[in-house]
């Protein structure tokens, strides 16, 4: 008869931790950034079809990096939570801290079941207030904890230099063309300060933008739009809420007002 | 709530179950008791009086589709309410009507619009508009059981199809049996004399303009002989909801565009109180 080796509590964590933190460390990385009219949210992705940043309700959105299917299971899990609560109750009782918390504490529960592997991931939540200073940015590690972040923040691969070079660069009022560049600056530079180029059809863009007349203020923007915001053209992100129709994907202007 | 009172905080087991992107088919598995379908009546003795809609009309013009419905809820032969709205955007290319029992009314639209909302943001794109309709014949036809007892609900769904690239109108029975109307339709207590008004005035090459004035010269003959059909009310400014959908969208008409409309046919109506004649042969 075999006796099984005794593995410390700490150590068995530590192991999980460590799991988990090489998987979301072989992604590219997600950076999320306030600018005067909202959040937005550059994920380097060249698939069009899988994507790392979506809508889960009026003024929420969600960003994820890792494992693709834990986190898409999620952004679902988080989408039903949404609507089932705006059904129960009201479209304005559906907040991003609310939804953070039912994430921690699936992540949580999950990192610490022995039963099940840790799953891969980071994730986003972010919420659009009426003003800059109400909007909320929730960064969910994979263990369940919740850390409550202002300004801008990242996730993935290249999080921790990611992060300096924006934390050193980002301040509040800059306009979305700014911060769209200095987003793309942040994700060209790989670990050992080199610089890639990133076009605009490597980037997967979004906004949550307060100043939408529609009730849903999330947007993607892509194509032209998204190169003319890249170039600078300060006109651009006039143009941006101008013809919101350029900029409809999959006609995600629904407007569901009852 | 639900999601958070059965267990830990955790989201529950139904919320992570990978598969299908139907909200109803998720509150059906996982909160049963929410779905408008899914309630037993008691027995009841007679007909209960509670607010009923009634007229909606739709018609189809080259560049789109307009749906319109009047204002009033009655209950038995009493005005219930005389602003009800009964039109509602479905979500951004498409728009539903609905004559029946008021609060299951109210009820379905508002799960039929999340039900559009939830598939979009689960896939990442739009129903077709058959899609969309076969999602409101499935929600109509399990209220079958709630009809049969008096308390039915039949909803008239118009939509731009992005696909076909023109204005496409559906109207339905209360078994969910759901058909393609071609150029205008009617439902609720006014319907017949709706239709009747429509099908004198309908032209296929009208502007989006005159089909807004076809729309409600019906409304106005429904409620010129249906008692529960309620006309433009010039006093309180109470006007019937019009809604127009073209290639660019959903819009409803503001009430100042509403009043151009329907003062226009009323300042007629005032020589010609039984609205335009048309040809005799």
């Amino acid at each position: 008869m075999s006796t099984p080796f005794y593995v410390s509590p700490q150590q068995a964590m530590a192991d999980r931790a460590e799991y988990a933190r090489k998987g979301i460390a072989r992604g590219r990385s997600v950076v999320v950034l306030q600018y005067t009219d909202g959040v937005v949210f550059v994920a380097e992705n060249p698939s069009r079809a899988l994507h790392k940043v979506s809508e889960i309700y009026d003024r929420i959105a969600f960003a994820a990096v890792g494992k693709y299917n834990e986190f898409e299971n999620l952004r679902i899990g988080g989408v039903r939570y949404a609507d089932l609560r705006g059904y129960t109750y009201d479209r304005d009782d559906v907040t991003a801290r609310g939804l953070a918390n039912v994430y921690a504490q699936t992540l949580g529960g999950i990192f610490s079941s022995a039963a099940e592997k840790p799953y891969e991931v980071e994730l986003i939540v972010a919420e659009v207030g009426a003003g800059p200073e109400d909007d909320q940015i929730y960064r969910l590690p994979h263990d369940g904890s919740i850390v409550d972040e202002h300004g801008s923040v990242a996730i993935g691969g290249n999080a921790d230099q990611i992060s300096n070079y924006l934390d050193q660069r980002h301040r509040d009022g800059m306009t979305l063309s700014e911060v769209l560049k200095l987003a793309v600056e942040s994700l060209t530079r790989d670990n050992n300060g080199g610089e890639r180029t990133l076009t605009a059809e490597q980037l997967e863009v979004a906004v949550l933008d307060r100043t939408r007349p529609q009730q849903r203020k999330f947007k993607r923007l892509l194509g032209r739009q998204l190169s003319r915001l890249l170039e600078g053209d300060t006109s651009a992100a006039a143009e941006a809420d101008a013809e919101p129709e350029a900029a409809s994907e999959e006609g995600g202007e629904a407007s569901t007002e009852s | 709530m639900e999601a958070n009172t059965r267990s830990t905080g955790r989201l529950p087991a139904a919320f992570l179950t990978p598969g299908s992107s139907s909200f109803m088919d998720f509150l059906s598995a996982h909160s049963p008791e929410l779905l408008p379908g899914n309630r037993v009546l008691p027995p009841v003795q007679g007909a209960i009086e509670i607010p009923h809609g009634t007229t909606i009309v739709a018609a189809s013009f080259p560049g789109g589709v307009v749906l319109a419905g009047d204002r009033r809820a009655t209950m038995g032969n009493v005005i219930a309410q005389r602003d009800i709205e009964k039109v509602f955007p479905a979500d951004e290319y498409s728009a539903v009507g609905i004559a029946g029992t008021a609060g299951l009314a109210v009820e379905m639209v508002k799960l039929f619009q999340l039900e559009l909302e939830h598939f979009e943001k689960v896939e990442g794109v739009q129903l077709s508009l058959e899609g969309k309709a076969n999602r409101l014949s499935t929600m109509i036809r399990s209220n079958l059981g709630m009809a049969m007892q008096g308390l039915a609900v039949v909803p008239l769904f118009a939509g731009w199809d992005v696909d076909r690239q023109k204005g496409r109108i559906f109207s339905y029975d209360v078994t969910g049996g759901r058909s393609e109307e071609h150029g205008f339709a009617a439902t609720g207590s006014g319907s017949v004399f709706a239709r009747g008004s429509l099908k004198k005035l309908f032209r296929e090459d009208l502007t989006e303009g005159q089909t807004l004035t076809l729309v409600v010269q019906a409304l106005y003959d429904a409620a010129d002989d249906d008692s529960a059909t309620g006309g433009p009310d010039l006093a309180r400014r109470i006007y019937p909801i019009v809604t127009v959908i073209t290639d660019e969208g959903f819009r409803k008409l503001t009430e100042a565009e509403c009043s151009e409309v329907v003062r226009a046919i009323h300042d007629r109506r005032l020589q010609e109180p039984d609205g335009p004649r048309a040809a005799l042969l």
